[in-house]
């Protein structure tokens, strides 16, 4: 056996250990992706690391899914480098994807198989034995609440019931790395909570989590470090408080006015709060005093519809940042 | 060595596992069934309208080599060809052009460890077993029937298995290259045109010379020529010409298969 492989092995064995504790588990470099002429990732820089949680934030179309994809070695960079688990996406994507757990944006459950046949079935295109496959499927039915659907059919479940599916699915190799693209998308707030909950219990185990998300609160609630993505780019990376801390003020005043634009009272309220942002709908007055703030427009004789004091948020962070809304 | 050996048993796993769900789709619904079993149909109403009752009209058919046989003789292989012709082809097209493009299940499979070679190897191992299944049942009825001697038929049975592995490889192939459900449509009328021209019927020496050429070009031809040459027993070194037209057919539709899928799948 050539040397470089052997050590390639030792390097690959050594993190699934944690031996190589300082290497990050992920490591891009200058990411490329291209469609044709299209660039939907325009040379991306980020490291994931052992145990954390990472997220990719961003508005439709900015790459994430792209990103995820060639990390889940279902596609191949166009440019730059990509190392996972220390190994190389194109030579080695049978052993990366081995180790990783995928939950794809659209579920890609098997219709033809029961619930827990779904499982089964994956586990064995991982080498699991039969017995051991079943005994996870029951085991991850319990984990993902699905354990009284388990002989039943995939297409009555509802939306979120295939979702938590998909995740029980993502998790049947004891995967090193989960990738979860848009997790909750489409669910309802409770349904939302639930997979939180699962994702949190996960890292609290110690699974290093990747995923992609469009809601400032899942990001907030669920990632210890994110990237923002905008137009195939990194505009912004830290853990969610820093970027608050970083691109904005502590507190933000949301004032609706019954008649004329924001716009127009944007230029009465100049000087009040750190920045001004007039949305469409309302006015956003970044301050670190919220309520001095509301106290300072009241003084200028201007009387709001509606007024909100809240703690500034990822949302905020990125209106900032590209200057537009995150969810249209 | 031993880590080549080691690799070749965690992929002849992943094989395992794709026939694996298949058949776990199989058991979990009888509709998979019923398509199954309808497969098989067609080709034995043909053998009992065409091969007994045209035979009644037609009395005795003329070999190549001069001799003649009853004319139900004559078609049953042919018969058998087709069968496992539609069987392969059923499997390899339709549902893996379904399982690629619309249930997305591909997209599961392949972030997995499985890769496109060990997916279409899957898909092709589980149409073969259908396939035995189909002629399996088939030459059981040409035995009944008389159509047939044993020994015969026992030679056809792997043949036929060969045949379905050809075209379960070309069909997987030309299903990568499909761009909806209308060019079916397309599939359906190339296979029939095989069905009617391919000696299945007449001798191809009955054909017009420049017919007969083209249809000694086509697979179906092959076929039908390597089953009818073990059925009846008449063995001419023309079978092995056959015989490498379609293993070659096999290889070449598994390997451009796999390359176009893992294309598709990984753009
Ligand atoms: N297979 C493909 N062929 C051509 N263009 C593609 C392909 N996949 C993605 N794109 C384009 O790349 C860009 C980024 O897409 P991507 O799916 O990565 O975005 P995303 O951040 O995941 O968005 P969303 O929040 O909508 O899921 C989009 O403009 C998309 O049209
Ligand atoms: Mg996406």
């Amino acid at each position: 056996m050539p040397a470089k492989t052997l050590c390639e092995i030792v390097v690959a064995v050594g993190y699934g250990r944690g031996v190589v504790g300082e290497q990050p588990l992920i490591y891009a470099e200058g990411l490329v992706k291209r469609f044709g002429d299209f660039v939907a990732v325009d040379g991306i820089d980020f490291q994931v690391r052992a145990g954390e949680a990472f997220g990719f934030l961003g508005p439709n179309g900015a790459g994430k899914s792209s990103t995820m994809r060639m990390i889940g070695c279902v596609s191949r960079p166009s440019g730059g480098v990509l190392r996972i688990l220390g190994m190389d996406p194109v030579r080695q994507g049978a052993q990366i994807r081995a180790r990783l757990g995928v939950c794809p944006q659209l579920d890609t459950l098997d219709q033809d198989l029961t619930v827990r046949e779904n499982l089964i079935t994956y586990a064995r295109f991982f080498g699991i034995p039969r017995r051991e496959a079943r005994r996870r499927a029951d085991a991850l039915l319990e984990f993902v609440r699905l354990a009284d659907r388990a002989g039943g059919k995939v297409e009555p479940l509802s939306g979120g019931m295939k979702r938590r599916l998909s995740i029980a699915r993502a998790l049947v190799n004891e995967p090193d790395i989960v990738l979860l693209d848009e997790p909750t998308t489409g669910l309802d707030p409770q349904a939302r909570h639930l997979v939180w909950e699962r994702l949190f219990q996960l890292k609290r185990q110690g699974t290093t989590l990747v995923l992609t998300t469009h809601y400032m609160d899942e990001a907030e609630q669920l990632c210890d470090r994110l990237v923002v993505m905008d137009g195939g780019r990194i505009v912004a990376e830290g853990s969610p408080r820093s970027l608050i801390e970083t691109y904005c003020p502590a507190e933000v005043l949301e004032l609706r006015f019954a008649d004329g634009t924001p716009g127009e009272y944007a230029d009465k309220l100049a000087g009040v709060g750190e920045r001004l942002d007039p949305l469409p709908d309302r006015l956003l007055v970044y301050t670190d005093d919220g309520d001095e703030a509301l106290a300072e427009v009241h003084r200028r004789g201007l009387i709001p519809s509606a007024t909100l004091v809240r703690r500034a948020t990822l949302e905020d962070v990125f209106l900032h940042l590209t200057g537009r809304t995150l969810v249209e | 060595m031993v880590i080549a050996l080691l690799a070749a048993r965690r992929s002849a796993g992943r094989v395992g596992a794709v026939v694996g769900r298949n058949i776990g789709a199989m058991r979990s619904g009888p509709s998979y069934l019923l398509v199954l079993l309808s497969g098989l149909a067609e080709p034995l109403l043909y053998l009992l309208s065409i091969g007994v009752g045209v035979g009644a009209l037609i009395g005795t058919m003329e070999l190549d080599d001069g001799s003649r046989v009853p004319y139900a003789v004559f078609v049953a292989p042919a018969m058998l060809a087709v069968s496992a012709m539609s069987g392969a082809l059923a499997e390899t097209t339709f549902n893996f052009f379904h399982k690629m493009k619309y249930a997305r299940l591909y997209d599961a499979v392949l972030a997995t460890p499985v890769g496109p070679f060990e997916l279409v190897l899957g898909e092709l191992t589980w149409a073969m077993i259908r396939g035995a299944l189909y002629s399996g049942i088939f030459l059981a009825v040409m035995v009944a029937l008389g159509l047939v001697p044993a020994p015969g038929a026992a030679a056809a049975f792997p043949a036929a298995l060969l045949v379905g592995l050809a075209f379960g490889g070309f069909g997987a192939a030309i299903s990568t290259y499909l761009r909806g459900w209308e060019d079916f449509d397309l599939v359906s009328t190339g296979q029939f045109a095989l069905f009617l021209f391919s000696g299945t019927f007449v001798p191809v020496r009955d054909y017009p010379a420049v017919l007969e050429v083209v249809v000694r070009l086509t697979p179906l031809y092959h076929a039908v020529e390597l089953l009818r040459g073990l059925a009846l027993w008449r063995l001419e070194w023309g079978l092995l010409a056959s015989l490498a037209y379609l293993v070659v057919m096999a290889l070449g539709g598994l390997w451009l298969a796999s390359r176009r899928l893992a294309r598709f799948m990984f753009p």
